[in-house]
């Protein structure tokens, strides 16, 4: 399958991310088409085009923003979910600085779809390039009258706020990232009722992921047709991979949903030093990782799910075998437990107990008793926390075990660093392979 | 420190952003640590005042997120990714390379005050794994070497440019970023590097592209 740039098209004009840039491009064009259609027009279009959330769940983006109640007098709210912070996603920080006003202008169509007449781009404070190559977007675009009262004369008035955010992954999640909008600790809320009904200030809401809502003038420029020759039945479209880890050209690659990740890697110049893969997550370290084995299965929603995985994400981490899945596992599990917000009880206690037991192993004093115990924790997380971070902690384990027992065995006398010298692992020279 | 009353109708201001003032809390926080260098109790006491909650409340949230800190951080906050991938890629030995250089630990501020270390979380910058940040400015692809390199060159004066992203400035300029992000600097510094360009080269190279309108078959 070949790569198929159009997010990331001209992202070698170094001008593209100021508004004459994009303009260039033939930004702003789809806008302009949208403020003469009928708002639900625009939302059968996204719903037709069969957009799913980029941001990991992947769910229908037409459908969510279908859910908005109509005519209920109250204010409704677009919000971006640019918190970008899952251990191996970066795809949304380079959209952001690369091409901010297709994000800026798929908020506005976005917005006048739902009847928003705000809209916030909350993005985490640690990316500061980021915030404000959207911010000055903003800014260009209110200059232009593309945001403001009476956008191109259509009677459309719409606010654009950039916001940082300050440091915890669980803002990812959208209900806690609605409470740390409201100037809140950013702990997740109990659903029902969902945002599309009480979301922001307790008003209809709909939060889309970065890629999501760069997808939106696209689909509106180009048509339900164009935009499903790429992807599958079940995952239309293309996605904006980040591929990460040992392989020789890390990076940004654009390609139709349903390439495989072999495909990937080939155009990612494959392994360094031609070693063999030994384990990947095809987005995020909150979806169970697979193996060598797994390379040529596509990459969409369905195809992943059947794999026992899921897309997540879509950034995926590639490592060889210099490096310990024992190590990589413990490390994911102390950052699930540095950010578990403490809300319940299953996550706040349960991440604590799993990090302590799999430290255990990475320092060679695990038990075989112990191997059982952490699938006993893991069990007691899944399905049993308040929001998806809970069940997102309890996925590395079971998944690794699968395919490396034998590791975690090992580590019951062995130590992680003893069993794969680290310094294999590094990318840079004075590294050396063993 | 007292709370100047420009600091405040700066307050006001990102306030008035809002359809409720208390959604600039985050960002007022942020203004708070570019002009103390910290969260202080005075800071605290500001933002209370101009949302009308109580200083309890603005506590509480300030010590939920991990960008804020309770201890002056120093002119410059230095980052190392300790997550999985950039950890096991080389980022554990960026760290203690520059735990060894700073003779601190993490969440730690050296003692002339000049800098803060950090073991932090992924910064979304996978693709240039090992990641350090200076001030929160991307530093790609680093090595304990280079990382080492880049503080003494900062704690020299000399001047230092993210690899994505502006000269650095200090840790307060980017807190008043986060604050107010129209700092007139989206013009300097190209963060459109390489490897963000990786699929598109390789796209140019073999001749593809993405066709404009519905091909048949």
């Amino acid at each position: 399958m070949t790569l198929t740039p159009i997010i990331t098209e001209f992202w070698d004009d170094p001008k593209l991310y100021t508004l004459d840039g994009y303009r260039a491009h033939g930004g702003y064009r789809a806008l302009a088409s949208a403020l003469k259609q009928d708002p639900d027009a625009i939302i059968a279009t996204v719903k037709d085009s069969g957009l799913r959330g980029r941001g990991g769940a992947g769910f229908p983006t037409g459908l969510k923003w279908s859910f908005v109640p109509q005519n209920d007098g109250k204010p409704h709210y677009l919000v971006v979910n640019a918190d970008e912070s899952e251990p191996g996603a970066c795809k949304d920080i380079p959209i952001m600085m690369a091409n901010p006003h297709a994000l800026v202008e798929g908020v506005i169509i976005s917005s006048f779809a739902i009847r928003a007449n705000h809209a916030f781009i909350y993005i985490r404070g640690e990316v500061p390039e980021a915030i404000r190559r959207v911010a000055n977007a903003i800014e260009q675009a209110r200059a232009a009258g593309l945001i403001g009262k009476n956008i191109l004369g259509s009677g459309f008035d719409l606010e654009v706020v950039a916001h940082s955010g300050a440091g915890a992954y669980i803002c990812g999640e959208e209900t806690a990232l609605l409470d740390s909008l409201e100037g809140f600790r950013g702990q997740p809320r109990l659903k029902p009722p969902f945002p599309a009904v009480a979301g922001l200030y307790a008003s209809p809401t709909v939060i889309n992921n970065v890629e999501t809502i760069a997808n939106i003038p696209y689909i509106v420029d180009r048509g339900v047709d164009w935009f499903r020759q790429f992807g599958t039945e079940k995952s239309p479209g293309f996605k904006v991979f980040a591929v990460s880890g040992h392989v020789n050209r890390p990076g940004i690659y654009e390609a139709p949903l349903g390439i495989t990740m072999r495909e990937l890697l080939d155009y990612a110049g494959g392994m360094r030093d031609g070693r063999p893969v030994k384990f990947w997550l095809p987005g995020g370290s909150s979806v169970p990782m697979l193996t060598a084995d797994h390379l040529d299965i596509p990459m969409t929603y369905e195809d992943m799910a059947a794999a026992g995985t899921m897309l997540g994400t879509g950034t995926p981490m590639l490592f060889d075998d210099t490096v310990s899945v024992v190590k990589a596992v413990t490390r994911w599990l102390e950052f699930y437990k540095h950010e578990s917000c403490g809300k319940c009880t299953p996550c706040r206690e349960g991440t604590y107990w799993i990090t302590g037991v799999l430290e255990k192993f990475e320092h060679g004093h695990g038990t075989e008793a112990e191997v059982e115990t952490l699938v006993g924790l893991c069990g007691q997380i899944a399905g049993r926390s308040f929001c998806a971070l809970g069940d997102a902690a309890a996925t590395p384990y079971p998944a690794a075990l699968k395919y490396f027992r034998d590791e975690f065995i090992a580590a019951t006398t062995t130590s992680a660093d003893a069993q794969f010298d680290p310094v294999a692992s590094y990318v840079f020279a004075g590294a050396v392979a063993r | 420190m007292a709370i100047s009353e420009a600091t405040r109708e700066q307050m006001q201001q990102l306030a008035a952003r809002y359809p409720q003032p208390r959604s600039a809390l985050l960002p007022m926080l942020h203004l708070v640590q570019s002009v103390e260098g910290e969260v202080t109790t005075d800071g605290i006491e500001a933002c209370a005042d101009v949302l009308s909650i109580t200083p309890a409340e603005v506590k509480a949230v300030s010590t939920f997120y991990t960008m804020y800190k309770r201890k002056p951080v120093g002119k410059h906050h230095i980052g190392v990714c300790i997550n999985t991938l950039c950890g096991l890629l080389g980022g554990d030995a960026v760290y203690d390379a520059l735990s060894e250089r700073l003779g601190v630990g993490h969440d730690q501020p050296t003692a002339d005050g000049e800098f803060w270390l950090e073991r932090i979380e992924c910064q979304a910058a996978c693709t240039h794994a090992p990641v350090m940040t200076v001030d929160w400015e991307f530093m790609d692809d680093v090595t304990p070497t280079s990382a080492v390199d880049i503080v003494d060159r900062l704690a020299r004066g000399e001047k230092v440019a993210s690899t994505r992203g502006p000269v650095i400035r200090d840790f307060r300029a980017t807190e008043h970023t986060l604050a107010f992000p129209l700092d007139g600097l989206a013009d300097e510094g190209n963060p459109v590097d390489a490897k963000m360009l990786a699929g598109l080269t390789v796209a140019k190279e073999r001749g593809m592209s993405a066709p404009t309108s519905k091909q048949e078959g």
